[in-house]
């Protein structure tokens, strides 16, 4: 029975969010057109001696599409639940509470899914981008695990935020730390104070993790950019729970 | 008792939204907690729900902590909520609610006993403000509760669809089902309670039947300038309380007729005389000074 409310749950998540075009158009939408718009247009500039614009940019804007649609669905998504009283709703039910969280994570990992095959079919339709079959698959896990930390940090924003303003928060982190972590145009044109700043960025983690499965990395060994993802995973679980107790003493009546 | 809530304490910040609570629910009852608004009745009924946890005291669900999935699994809740989400359709909604419980009602009966069957395939959003909440009824009683809590479950209906719901809500009750209800109605909980549990300022001011608790809000006041002083007017048979206001003195009464008799009698130079009915806000007020004298 447990198990049925979980994928419920998670199936009614995933329905929501799909029928919402003001997330799933913007959440699919983006990183394809961006990566048809860079990665296909200057596709065969080269970003390394061996990696061209078009192979290096699936990587990067798969992080970028991960990373939104996550950031996106918990941080909006809890923001405006729980600022409208649905959750407290919800948590007055027997429903368990992670089902309510596990059932964001699928959803998100679910877009996640969308973004990243729509991404690979362009790359090797039109970017003439090739890959041995391990080294799609060890991507396609690698992007879509991306769910898990950019969740957690997603939940914090969700906590952290208002439901009106949630979205204009989220905007404000995303843009600008996908653009300075170099998953819009490659961080080595970038300017070399953004290039400082990247590695405290999260989604600077995730490219570097998907770019070292393709060989186009900075050269960090893989384990620091897991360690750095799990610890802003950490800080980002421990905000919400803080939210979550804060929550228990705010509601008023 | 099925539900309780001993001697609780609760604040937000400075504000004290409990103030040393005490509240039994008895099985198969109708109970309205009726009150103005912010005197508390919200708190009291998370605090049943383990949504927030007292200050002081105790709160207990089927005798269990009220954050016992299996004390959940018998209640079906209405709170106030702003909005549900809107993309999922009304059938998808109690779809999943029913999930949540062991042995919830049929979706479809749900459904009809809420009157949504002809809106069933609508998606929240495209809902009327009467028929959103009938989709949060529908929430509350689709696992089939054995106590069922409405948080002012008719604010914003309009008379008609009021005395539809309550319909509904007898209809469950002779079913056998426990109800908490909280209202800043005193009509509503006149309808649909057998018994009035009235609140002010997080404290019990009164506790009965309907029919005794319409009669402490059946109170008038007589307002006069009169040479008597408070304690002769206090001493008066059916005077509840006396208070200064200037110049003039107001009391309040349930027997309008009989005081103003005994003070035009007991003062030949009394003037300024006015009789008004005491609202229920006022009621309250009253009934929570007698509390504290």
């Amino acid at each position: 029975m447990i198990a049925r409310v979980y994928a419920l749950e998670a199936k009614y998540e995933f329905l929501k969010l799909l029928r919402m075009p003001a997330f799933a158009i913007p959440t699919i939408a983006f990183p394809v057109m961006f990566y048809a718009l860079f990665g296909v247009t200057f596709g065969a500039g080269r970003v390394t001696a061996t990696t061209t614009m078009a192979t290096y940019l699936i990587a990067t804007y798969g992080a970028f599409g991960v990373i939104g649609a996550s950031l996106f669905g918990f941080g909006v998504g809890v923001a405006v639940e729980r600022g409208q009283g649905w959750l407290t709703l919800k948590r007055a039910t027997p429903m368990p509470p992670m089902a309510y969280f596990t059932a964001k994570l699928a959803m998100a990992a679910l877009f996640s899914v969308i973004i990243v095959m729509l991404l690979f079919g362009m790359g090797a339709g039109f970017g003439g981008v090739t890959f041995p079959a391990v080294t799609w698959t060890r991507l396609f896990i690698v992007l879509v695990l991306g769910a898990i930390p950019f969740g957690a940090v997603g939940l914090a924003l969700g906590y952290l935020a208002g439901p009106n303003s949630a979205p204009a928060l989220v905007n404000l982190l995303y843009l600008p730390m996908s653009f300075a972590s170099g998953l819009w145009i490659p961080i080595e044109v970038l300017p070399p104070f953004m290039k400082a700043i990247a590695p405290f960025l999260p989604p600077y983690h995730l490219g570097q993790l998907a770019l070292g499965v393709i060989g186009a990395g900075a050269g960090a060994p893989a384990w620091t950019h897991i360690l750095a993802l799990a610890g802003f995973t950490a800080i980002g679980l421990g905000v919400a729970m803080w939210g979550y107790r804060r929550d228990e003493d705010k509601t008023w009546g | 008792m099925i539900a309780e809530l001993t001697n609780v304490t609760k604040r937000y910040g400075d504000v004290i939204a409990l103030d040393g609570l005490s509240l039994g629910l008895e099985a198969g009852r109708v109970t309205a907690l009726l009150g103005p608004n912010g005197a508390g009745k919200t708190t009291a009924v998370k605090l049943l729900l383990g949504l927030t946890r007292p200050a002081s005291g105790t709160a207990t669900l089927f005798g269990r902590d009220p954050r016992d999935v299996k004390a959940r699994q018998r209640t079906g809740v209405m709170l106030q909520v702003a909005n549900v989400p809107q993309t999922l359709r009304v059938r998808e909604h109690v779809h999943l609610f029913c999930s949540y419980y062991p042995n919830p009602m049929p979706v479809d009966e749900a459904l009809a006993i809420a009157g949504l069957a002809t809106v069933a395939d609508r998606k929240y959003g495209a809902l009327s403000g009467g028929q959103k909440q009938r989709v949060l009824f529908a929430l509350a009683i689709c696992g089939n509760p054995d106590l069922l809590f409405l948080d002012e479950p008719t604010v914003g209906l309009d008379v008609e669809s009021r005395r539809g719901f309550w319909q509904e809500v007898r209809r469950l009750a002779a079913g056998g089902r426990s109800i908490l209800l909280t209202t800043h109605y005193l009509e509503e909980a006149d309808a649909l309670a057998d018994r009035i549990v009235v609140i002010n300022n997080g404290r019990v001011v009164a506790d009965g039947a309907p029919h005794e608790v319409k009669a402490l809000t059946a109170a008038r006041r007589i307002r006069c300038v009169t040479s008597l002083d408070d304690a002769r007017l206090a001493a008066m048979p059916g005077v509840q309380s006396v208070r200064r206001d200037g110049a003039a003195v107001e009391l309040l009464t349930s027997d309008a007729e009989s005081v103003t008799r005994a003070l035009l009698a007991a003062d030949p130079a009394l003037g300024g005389l006015e009789v008004s009915g005491a609202g229920l806000e006022e009621a309250f007020l009253t009934l929570t000074a007698g509390g504290s004298r």
